[in-house]
């Protein structure tokens, strides 16, 4: 019988997972962090971890990047195991943390230079790679100036381009956008998407922004240490219903029958107002449009409106608070420490 | 055997662990350390104003005070101090530049240091030779007060001066390490400048002979690196000596190794 070698690593699972998280728990003292959560992540896919502070999100990071050891359960990553093979996993992912992590005393090349030389990139490829995640993050005008003069957007993006100079198959990005302004998350957003269809990298995220977490193939929505529900967003708000429409139109009789007769929904009027109930609007509404424009005679609609539920609605129905609630402070607390980063 | 659930493939892949003492992160954890310092040169004040301060002023107004006579060898008191005021400079740039990882940890850098697939020992001691590089060249510059009290040091004695520098300082930088990767915030510096920067220069018979102190306070004396760096320091500019050369070189070498490996655990907890 072969006796297991101790230093024993498992290849790249062939099934092309990224992540494999199975039964994994950390406890701080009394206070369990993590409760035995599992799951996997597929190579080029962007997953997220959905949830408010303290829901274990980082500690879950921590444990995923070697920085703290789980007190059970196993996490492989890149078919590393996280406890047997720390260095193979640190090479295998890239990582943004939450807070900054750039010496903003160097310049954005010598941030970089750095993190090459920590990699063990080799010599003659460095240039070329830095040269490739500046351009990629539209950095390569201010390479030569020193951190501490970049914008909070600017220092994300750099991070970002730091994270990926080692050509890891996995992104972790904690809590990316915090203290963003709207426009600069978009362009991170805009980003990060750009990434995964140029390079095929996985992203493994955690937010507590619910637009944010729209962005994710898959969702894993985690409170209080344990995941409530895991699906894609889309799934995930079916969990809350359908989405409302609601339009308005010099004709509500023939728009109501034309409804009714093509697409067998209920529908409800209110004035020329005309309401209803469809799952996947976003496919639904432009068929629809079409088809009226082209009845005889054609059905004017004047205005469209859709609701559509929002994960918001769905962590408040997973888990019966509103994850705002626990937000407010501690962001504030956040981003004032952010600042003083800054200074 | 309990079998994990967990899904293993068993295709065994070659050892790829860092190397314990890895060159080019040294290097590089050198490199920065030392831009930075040429970036702040604001730091190499101390490296000017601590010798006008202890060499010149307390320097020349005690000389008068206290008779050659009592000092080994009958040398001049200014002349004695001197390797004790770049004693000083050294543990001042030693441990602040051992601080700066306390900063680091503050500003998030130390993470991204902390989560590459290096190991720790290199980290340390890139931090420690980055420390005793800058110490030296503080130490430097005091150095250059010497021809203002009379002192003409041949280049052979310069060279080995330098050298030894580097040596103290690469043990108290270390020191620093531990005392950083214990300590949690950066309120810091004034604590350790306090009770362990001036308490290891007035026991160190930097500025009067240790062989007057009293009897209580010579252990410490004894167990303080810096005894051992400043009277290596001064047996290479006025050639005397309370200790053999090499007991001291070898203390401060066998306390530079003692010291890495304490900060070692206490960075694996980081």
């Amino acid at each position: 019988m072969a006796i297991p070698n101790p230093v024993e690593r498992t290849m790249e699972r062939r099934d092309g997972t990224i992540i494999a998280v199975d039964n994994l728990s950390r406890q701080f003292g009394d206070f369990t962090a993590v409760k035995g959560i599992s799951f996997t992540v597929k190579e080029g896919e962007i997953f997220g971890f959905l949830g408010p502070n303290g829901a274990g999100k980082s500690t879950t990071i921590k444990m995923m990047c070697t920085l703290l050891k789980p007190t059970a359960g196993h996490i492989q990553v890149a078919g590393y195991d996280v406890d047997t093979a720390p260095d193979e996993v640190r090479t295998a992912i890239g990582i943004v943390f939450q807070d900054n992590s750039l010496d903003s005393g160097l310049t954005a090349l010598e941030n970089l230079r750095f993190h090459c030389m920590m990699y063990h990139i080799p010599r003659d490829e460095r240039t070329v790679r830095i040269e490739a995640v500046l351009t990629l993050m539209d950095l390569t005008e201010f390479k030569d100036r020193l951190v501490k003069t970049f914008s909070g957007g600017m220092r994300r993006r750099l991070e970002i381009a730091r994270g990926l100079l080692h050509e890891p198959r996995l992104l972790i990005l904690d809590e990316p956008t915090v203290g963003l302004d709207p426009q600069t998350r978009s362009y991170i957003w805009q980003y990060v998407r750009q990434l995964r269809e140029r390079r095929g990298t996985a992203i493994f995220m955690t937010t507590h922004y619910m637009e944010e977490a729209e962005n994710c193939d898959r969702i894993a929505v985690i409170d209080k240490g344990e995941i409530v529900a895991l699906d894609t967003p889309v799934e995930l708000k079916k969990l809350v219903g359908a989405d409302r429409i609601e339009l308005t139109t010099s004709d509500p009789e023939a728009t109501r029958a034309a409804l009714v007769s093509q697409y067998g929904l209920p529908v409800t009027l209110d004035g020329n107002r005309v309401l209803f109930q469809v799952a996947g609007s976003e496919r639904f509404v432009p068929q629809m449009l079409t088809a009226f424009a082209g009845m005889t005679p054609p059905i004017p609609i004047e205005t469209l409106n859709v609701r559509r539920p929002t994960l918001e609605d769905v962590f408040l129905k997973l888990t019966g608070r509103t994850i705002r609630e626990e937000e407010g402070a501690k962001d504030e607390r956040r981003l004032s420490l952010r600042r003083r980063g800054r200074l | 055997m309990a079998e994990s659930a967990f899904p293993r493939l068993g295709i065994q892949q070659k050892s790829q662990r860092s190397r314990a003492i890895d060159p080019e992160v040294i290097y590089g954890i050198w490199l920065r350390d030392l831009k930075k310092f040429w970036r702040e040169r604001s730091r190499l004040w101390g490296g000017i104003a601590r010798p006008i301060l202890w060499l010149l002023i307390l320097g020349s107004s005690l000389k008068g005070a206290i008779s050659a006579s009592s000092l080994s060898g009958g040398i001049d008191y200014q002349q004695y101090i001197f390797p004790g005021v770049i004693g000083l400079t050294l543990v001042f740039s030693a441990l602040q530049s051992a601080t700066s990882i306390i900063w680091d940890r503050e500003f998030g850098f130390l993470k991204e240091v902390l989560a590459a697939p290096v190991s720790r020992m290199s980290i340390i001691i890139g931090k420690a030779v980055g420390g005793a590089s800058q110490s030296t060249l503080q130490g430097a510059i005091t150095m250059l007060f010497a021809p203002l009290i009379g002192l003409w040091l041949s280049p052979a004695s310069i060279v080995a001066l330098l050298v030894m520098m580097f040596v103290v300082s690469f043990a108290l930088t270390a020191l620093g390490v531990v005392i950083a990767s214990k300590m949690t915030s950066f309120e810091g510096f004034g604590t350790i400048s306090n009770f362990v920067v001036m308490p290891m220069y007035f026991l160190s018979g930097a500025i009067y002979p240790t062989a007057s102190a009293p009897a209580l306070i010579k252990p410490l004396i004894l167990i303080n690196p810096l005894s051992y760096g400043v009277d290596a320091l001064r047996q290479i500019t006025v050639g005397v000596g309370a200790f053999p050369f090499a007991f001291d070189v070898a203390f401060l070498i066998v306390f530079s190794l003692i010291m890495l490996a304490i900060a070692l655990p206490l960075f694996n907890k980081e």
